[in-house]
């Protein structure tokens, strides 16, 4: 059984590595938008499907991120790949500012002051705080990514800029998510008074979830920049935090298949359905209703963690 | 001092829109503890349905502006209540005892279903009310000339909110409203049939924030299938500020809302005009998260 996912699994990555070749720029393009919303889903699946924590307000982060790495290439001419660490930095620095105050609040309120920071950073951006942001029209002119003296210019040289950083972040959340600290995250999502009553620091691990989800979110805004060499306001809408969101609950939450199958459907489908531009949102959102009442944990669902016993103490017991 | 005035009257006119869409929040959230992220799109359909009535059956012509408003008005809550109630039969019975997040997805599912729909019927550019269906007098009150527009709005919307304050602590089904509110268990054992108090909920709301709807298309004339987004957060703003599950608080919240933001625009910075309602929301979540008259402690978990 095991070996036949890890099959699959492996078969659908070959496929998708070699995919460039014979996609034409147009949905090679395509693809690199789903690796992007494919690496921001999993920052934010660690914060909603593991946490617990309701944010719809994760495209903050990702501005925060994406304006760093346009700023300080643009004013000094740092090269944009290396500032990818900092732009984690300045995010999860953020986020550490905004969550601290506002952790303990219970669900939905929780939900609603996301929102609320989502749009005052946007609104903010727009109004070119501090005179660095360039306002409505955004920062152009950002430099192509150098990856040792090699210029990233083409779509499908970005196709594996974009899914190299992806596999590093699957890998990343899944160890992340069988440690200590992601039982922690599954334990007081569970119940939180027994996560308390069992030594865990609640507010600790929802905090560190928090900043550690924004921090990763801060450096695919690094790799945006890179790829689009123009950034705008308008692009960390409250609909991008939107997107995020339910591409984790539609695809599974708390589940990494689930979450890279989410994103594959919400970004990938409505370009394949470009035809029907203005139903497809319609039927989007009568979708997500629908998967809500008859899946209500997602296409591809978390699996319930197995331990297999160390087979000393069942030889023990039998004897 | 007269801007200071005319601002004053502008915020309050805003306030009694945010209060009345602040309503439907309150009371959803007061029973189901669900953030009906619909609600705001429900008050763009009020504003498009008030416009397709206005324009196709030619009320204000036929039984004069008094009449052929209220008329309109009373159709469009009608027709809002109906497809709140509808709402919470699709996309919210089926869920009432799954996980909140759940709830809270088919929410935002059914906000986009609706904002579109309203795109595919009416197109996404924005529509324009006829101009001249309210009188555009002025009325003079201790030298300062108040567009009678603002008056009209406030007015409405302060009896509406009375209104349905009485109805609430009055009646028999008010009572059972605020007995599901405080336990839903208890309600069912003492005989409530909740599923209806709830529908019940999400009619009331719904008709509420379409008569909203209708008073900003006649108010600023132009509408658009997106505004439900901004207004619906800034009417659950004022329901936190006033206190969650509160109806005087959410009246309390809207209009304190609406003079905040209109004095804030034009003393601070209208760029960040929306900036400020929403740092008025994390200031209040941060320091009193009870709202101003909220008596419910919130869960500290």
């Amino acid at each position: 059984m095991m070996e036949k996912r890890v099959l699959i699994y492996g078969g659908i990555a070959a496929l998708l590595a070699v995919s460039p070749l014979f996609l034409n720029a147009y949905w090679t393009d395509v693809l690199n938008s789903i690796g992007l919303y494919a690496a921001l889903g999993l920052s934010l699946n660690l914060i909603v499907g593991h946490a617990g924590l309701f944010n719809l307000g994760h495209a903050a982060f990702y501005a925060v991120g994406a304006y760093t790495a346009a700023i300080l290439n643009t004013t000094w001419h740092i090269p944009i790949l290396p500032l990818m660490p900092l732009c984690g930095v300045t995010a999860g620095l953020f986020a550490l500012i905004i969550a601290r105050p506002i952790i303990h609040l219970r669900g939905d309120y929780l939900c609603i002051v996301t929102i609320g920071v989502g749009e005052i950073v946007r609104i903010a951006l727009i109004n070119n705080v501090f005179g660095i942001t360039g306002g409505a029209n955004g920062i152009f002119g950002i430099a192509r990514p150098n990856l040792f003296g090699w210029v990233i210019r083409k779509p499908h040289e970005f196709f594996y800029l974009i899914w190299a950083f992806v596999a590093v972040t699957v890998f990343f959340f899944h160890r992340l998510e069988n440690s200590r600290f992601g039982r922690a995250l599954n334990y007081l999502r569970e119940d939180e008074t027994a996560a308390e009553g069992s030594g865990i620091d609640t507010a600790h691990y929802k905090l560190m979830a928090f900043v550690l989800g924004a921090a990763w979110a801060g450096m695919v805004g690094n790799l945006y920049a890179a790829k689009m060499s123009i950034i705008a306001p308008e692009s960390f809408s409250f609909w991008e935090s939107v997107v995020m969101f339910t591409l984790i609950i539609l695809g599974g939450s708390g589940s990494i298949p689930g979450v890279l199958l989410g994103a594959f459907l919400i970004v990938g489908l409505p370009e394949a359905f470009r035809g029907f531009t203005n139903a497809r949102m319609l039927v989007f959102g009568a979708a997500m209703i629908a998967m809500m009442i008859f899946r209500t944990g997602g296409i591809l669902p978390a699996r319930p963690r197995r331990y297999t016993l160390p087979e000393r103490n069942l030889a023990e017991e039998s004897a | 001092m007269e801007e200071f005035f005319q601002q004053l009257t502008n915020g309050l006119a805003v306030g009694g829109i945010y209060a009345l869409i602040a309503l439907g929040y309150t009371m959803v959230y007061g029973v189901l503890k669900l953030i009906n992220f619909a609600h705001g799109d429900l008050f763009t359909i009020g504003s498009y349905l008030g416009l397709t009535l206005l324009t196709s059956l030619a009320l204000t012509d036929r039984l004069g502006p008094g009449v052929g408003i209220l008329v309109l008005a009373l159709m469009v809550m009608g027709l809002v209540a109906l497809v709140g109630g509808l709402l919470e039969r699709v996309a919210y019975r089926p869920l009432r005892h799954s996980p909140r997040l759940s709830a809270v997805v088919s929410a935002l599912g059914a906000s986009i279903f609706f904002s579109n729909t309203l795109m595919l019927i009416y197109g996404a550019r924005f529509q324009v009310y006829p101009q001249n269906i309210l009188p555009k007098t002025a009325i003079d009150l201790f030298g300062l000339y108040i567009p009678l527009v603002r008056v009209l709005i406030l007015g409405t919307s302060v009896v509406m909110m009375v209104g349905l304050y009485t109805f609430i602590q009055r009646t028999k089904i008010g009572t059972a409203i605020r007995a599901a509110a405080i336990d839903q268990d208890a309600a069912r054992l003492m005989g409530i049939d909740v599923n209806r108090v709830i529908l019940m909920v999400f009619l009331i709301g719904p008709a509420l924030g379409g008569a909203a709807g209708l008073m900003v298309g006649l108010h600023y004339g132009q509408i658009n299938f997106t505004m439900g987004w901004v207004y619906g957060l800034k009417a659950f703003t004022a329901a936190i500020l006033g206190g969650i599950g509160n109806i005087p608080g959410a009246m309390v919240g809207g209009i304190l809302l609406g003079v905040i933001e209109a004095l804030g625009a034009a003393y601070l910075s209208i760029a960040w005009k929306d900036a400020i309602a929403f740092g008025v929301l994390i200031f209040i979540l941060i320091v009193r998260p009870t709202g101003l008259l909220g008596e419910r402690v919130a869960e500290k978990v």
